[in-house]
């Protein structure tokens, strides 16, 4: 009886670990990559406003990825420019361009919790997946969408982290993150994520084109639309460093 | 047979009781409908302008309803290692308040400085193993010279500290959120007073005040208005001596009260802080109809007459003036409907339909029950053998009437005149006693920090970023200062102190450079690179909307009047067309959403029952088949308000929103004296009697009655003033103040007036008509 109450627990977080494993492996190897895409931030009241940027991203070997933000509108920040390095356990690096000062500033602050360029994106939303962020628990199997999931719990191992928990649904076929619930501190539903329009590059990886992320709190929602993604485009650690934001283009 | 129909109840008494019991009970079921909404929406249509406003102002920027936890170390000073312990870790437990979005504090204050080339943002507190005496030295030199801080998170002197949460209260009724949300606040205060002994807490914030309407009213509901239907039962009894007529008139009012709430019910309605009025509005003209009855029967028993000649005789006379009252206090109540809140229009029909009911039960179930029930009879009394009390005090009225008149007149003008010093004005904080916990919070606030009411200015440019423009810029910190000279604002926080301090950092902290940046793009990049510098929960969606076109300047006004608070709103509104005409303004709060819609109910409620009091005399007119006395009814219906209010004016001058419901309140019985009195007065004219004959038979026949019912009303209502809870112990004092002035009216300048203006014989006025 103890025993097989105990396999069942152990299963329970070993099976959510095998899962993320999984789910990480299958988007590992895609290099680089730069996109064109769209924030439209709606408030409760359906008022809503776009942001434009590029986006370039370089995949890091056992650590967290690299990505170079560079904002195309509103006009009166054109040309500004977000450099973040994801880590695993240690805080990101954060620097920004600000090209009417001409000058790169860093970012130092421990939080991640903090919205993405007034968003309903956070910026731990925005950076890569990387297990070492979580620990995970197999909840259930579901149906979502008409596609068979998993329903995982992951709970951020980070402090800072504005989540208590997050539940994901990933489907069984492709590893595919469909669907997220964000729990704030208080272990209230806070947000809510739906990817959608996946599309297949290089054979291998599924991005969705769509993703829209719903505050369930105060009813405003961000809508994340990707217009291109380019992959291997031959980008470098040297395209991602302090020096370079200067002339990002 | 005229009185067939009334007689029924006399001779099938059980039929009636059966019959209209079954009624009641169908009626009364509807009551399991009821639900209370006490959110602010109710007091407004749809269409309101503060509403609309202030709506738009929560979905732009995030709401800031919140809950205020002031802390005062008995050290007098804020920037000890166990103060800012105690600040740091209530701020972390405070995150875990229900619905609380936002947890502001001087502990996780967003502050920023420049550090080599890089600008560092951090919680002004962020590492409590840091702390030393000279970091506690850096913390307070930064606290006490940030304007965003001071009088807001902590007093200009340091003793005292605050911690704000905001929290987003859903639309509809509030109650069970607002009680869930203030359990929390407090079991945290508890926890850290145990842990921290050596500190005061206090507790303000709309979140409380609403709380604190809410549990008072509560309180009062199930303690002092219970207090007050027993004192109304207890001196009936005393007055009436009789036990039967007494229960019998409690049957009759819990039947109407009941009755009324279950059409309610039926019908839909929620109950509301107007209509929870309606019971006892319902209670009070029930009880004069049944003291009318009862009073007239127990004369009737006096004379010789059996129980039921007795009843039968009471009916036969009162069953007109009963009727006459009852109708047209309905139809006064339902002038309501014109009133600008819509919950009014809900009292004046709901109380409309109870006087009907009452009306109905006191002539129908009230002698039923007293021929069903046991009753002794009474000692026979010579009619010559002496005069009662009231017959006395009538036949000295008519012996001095000559005298009275004129005094009672002057005496009604001064009065009349101080009315006019009556203002409407409602102070929320000012509803509860000295004695309260929140007074004494609110008022420990306001002496240390600020009043606790926030007015709220949001500024919209109709233009993308338009924010950052220098122009826009300049004028919101023109508008800014403007708002901090002004005597009635305590604090105000505005995102040019943010953009100013943002310019200082990005050139190394050179304090030359605390201005607001020249350039747009400059600007936006600045505030770009802040943004994303914040943590969830402390971003700029309170102060900016999403499209940087729009700010909010948020302001802590000291705990003002209505009156006050109108008036700023205009003074700024003027700022604006004078300074930035380029620019839209909207003042919005709670607050200043209730000093509109307070001073619109009292404007209505107090016109409206001033035209229905006015009708009911043209009413009273055909009622009574009199013009003259139609007319001369307008002086006892309107002078005791006037009267009343005229006191009020001497003893306190303020008119708040549980005030304007008085004259509701008493509308019922200043009718009733009325038309009881001019119906006696007509019948004994009718009689072929003289003015004088009439008085005196109108002051024997139905002045018992009518100081057993004011004595009765005033005393009931009096009870009310021993609550803490101004809403309800002003409404107590005022109307027992009305009543009685009532009652007076109708005894010291009705029956002179009458005696001198109503000369004219019989048989004249019978050829007239």
């Amino acid at each position: 009886m103890t025993c097989s109450l105990g396999s069942y627990a152990q299963s329970a977080e070993d099976k959510g670990l095998a899962i993320a494993k999984e789910r990480k492996l299958r988007d590992s190897g895609w290099g680089d990559s730069t996109g064109e895409m769209s924030m439209i931030l709606r408030n409760a009241q359906g008022d809503e406003v776009e942001r434009k940027m590029r986006l370039k991203s370089l995949e890091i070997t056992n650590d967290g990825d690299k990505a170079l933000t560079i904002f195309d509108q509103p006009l009166d920040v054109k040309g500004t420019a977000f450099l973040s390095f994801s880590h695993a356990i240690e805080p990101d690096d954060q620097w920004m361009y600000l090209p009417k000062l001409s000058k790169v500033k860093r970012i130092r602050s421990r939080n991640k919790s903090g919205p993405f360029m007034g968003s309903e994106f956070a910026f731990e939303d925005m950076s890569s997946f990387e297990i070492e962020k979580y620990t995970f628990k197999y909840l259930r199997d579901a149906t979502f969408d008409g596609q068979a999931s998993f329903v995982l719990e992951q709970v951020p191992t980070d402090n800072d982290s504005g989540y208590s928990k997050q539940i994901i649904w990933v489907d069984k076929q492709h590893y595919r993150l469909l669907k997220a619930e964000f729990y704030d501190r208080k272990d209230s539903l806070l947000k809510e994520l739906v990817n959608y329009e996946f599309t297949l590059y290089l054979d291998k990886y599924w991005r969705p084109m769509r993703t829209e992320m719903f505050n369930e709190q105060n009813g405003k929602s961000t809508e994340l639309v990707i217009h291109q993604i380019n992959f291997n485009t031959g980008l470098s650690d040297n395209d991602f460093n302090q020096g370079t934001l200067k002339n990002v283009r | 047979m005229n009185n067939s129909w009334l007689n029924f109840s006399v001779n099938r008494p059980k039929t009636v009781i059966i019959i209209g019991f079954m009624l009641i009970i169908v009626t009364a079921l509807g009551a399991k409908n009821l639900y209370f909404r006490g959110d602010y929406k109710v007091f407004f249509e749809d269409s309101n302008p503060q509403l609309m406003a202030f709506e738009e102002m929560q979905q732009t920027f995030s709401k800031n309803d919140g809950a205020s936890i002031i802390i005062a170390p008995k050290s007098g000073n804020v920037f000890t290692l166990q103060t800012l312990t105690l600040v740091h870790e209530m701020t972390e437990e405070a995150k875990q308040t229900p619905l609380s979005n936002r947890v502001d504090s001087l502990t996780n204050f967003q502050h920023t400085w420049a550090e080599d080339d890089d600008m560092i943002v951090e919680d002004l507190v962020y590492d409590l193993a840091d702390l030393d005496p000279e970091r506690f030295a850096y913390i307070r030199n930064v606290a006490l010279n940030e304007p965003n801080l001071v009088n807001q998170l902590i007093s200009p002197k340091g003793d005292v500290t605050v911690i704000n949460v905001s929290v987003n209260l859903p639309d509809g009724d509030l109650t069970a959120e607002v009680n869930k949300i203030t359990a929390s606040v407090k079991a945290l205060t508890d926890k850290y007073k145990l842990k921290y002994p050596e500190h005061d807490f206090y507790h303000t914030g709309v979140v409380l005040m609403n709380y604190s309407f809410a549990s008072f009213a509560e309180r009062d509901f199930t303690t002092i208005v219970p207090f007050m239907f027993l004192t109304i039962i207890v001196i009936m009894w005393l007055l009436l001596k009789t036990a039967v007529g007494t229960f019998s008139t409690v049957v009759v009012i819990t039947s109407s009260i009941a009755a009324t709430m279950g059409i309610a019910g039926w019908l839909g309605m929620f109950m509301s802080t107007a209509t929870v009025n309606v019971p006892t509005m319902v209670m009070t003209l029930a009880v004069a109809d049944c003291i009318h009855v009862i009073s007239t029967m127990l004369y009737a028993m006096r004379q010789g007459k059996d129980k039921k000649q007795a009843l039968i005789y009471s009916l036969s006379l009162n069953k007109i003036p009963i009727f006459i009252t009852s109708a047209t206090t309905g139809v006064g109540f339902l002038t309501l409907n014109f009133a600008a809140v819509p919950i009014l229009a809900d009292l004046g029909n709901l109380t409309a339909v109870g006087v009907i009911f009452a009306c109905v039960f006191s002539l129908t179930i009230l002698p039923a029950l007293i021929m069903v029930l046991p009753m002794k009879q009474l000692p026979k009394q010579l009619s010559n053998s002496k005069l009662g009390n009231t017959e006395r005090f009538g036949e000295w009225v008519i012996a001095h009437h000559k005298r009275i008149l004129p005094f009672t007149l002057v005496l009604t003008a001064i009065a009349i005149g101080f009315s006019f010093k009556n203002e409407l004005n409602d102070v929320p904080t000012a509803y509860f006693d000295k004695s309260t916990e929140f007074r004494q919070s609110t008022d420990f606030q306001q002496k240390h920090l600020s009043g606790m009411i926030n007015l709220d200015f949001s500024i919209f440019t109709n233009e993308d970023s338009g924010i950052n423009k220098p122009q826009t810029l300049q004028q919101i910190e023109a508008f800014s200062q403007w708002l901090s000279a002004q005597p009635e604002i305590d604090h105000v926080s505005t995102i040019t102190n943010t953009f100013k301090r943002l310019n200082k950092n990005m050139h190394g902290d050179d304090p030359d450079y605390y201005l607001l940046p020249n350039d747009r793009e400059l600007a936006a990049q600045y505030l770009l690179l802040y943004e994303m510098s914040l943590p969830y929960g402390l971003d700029l969606t309170n102060q900016l909307d999403m499209n940087k076109s729009a700010t909010r300047v948020m302001t802590m006004v000291k705990n003002l009047g209505s009156k006050e608070l109108t008036a700023l709103e205009s003074k700024a509104q003027q700022w604006f067309l004078t300074n930035a005409p380029n620019l839209k303004l909207t003042v919005a709060s709670p607050g200043l959403m209730f000093a509109h819609i307070g001073e619109a109910n009292m404007a209505s409620m107090l016109k409206g029952t001033l035209v229905a009091l006015i009708l009911i005399s043209c009413l009273l007119v055909f009622a009574l088949k009199s013009f003259k006395l139609g007319v001369i009814s307008l002086l006892p219906n309107l002078l005791p308000a006037g009267i009343g209010f005229g006191i009020w004016g001497i003893y306190s001058g303020e008119v708040n929103l549980g005030l304007s419901v008085v004259l509701s309140m008493t509308l019922g019985i200043i009718v009733d004296d009325t038309v009881h009195f001019l119906s006696k007065y007509r019948h004994a004219r009718m009689a072929g009697n003289d003015a004088e004959q009439s008085v005196r038979y109108a002051f024997a026949s139905v002045g018992r009655a009518l100081w057993i019912t004011t004595l009765v009303l005033a005393t009931g209502f009096s009870i009310l003033m021993l609550s803490p809870f101004a809403l309800n112990s002003d409404m107590g004092m005022l109307t027992s103040i009305i009543i009685v002035v009532a009652l007076a009216v109708d005894f010291l300048f009705l029956p002179p007036f009458l005696m001198a203006f109503d000369k004219k014989n019989t048989k004249q006025e019978l050829i007239h008509e």
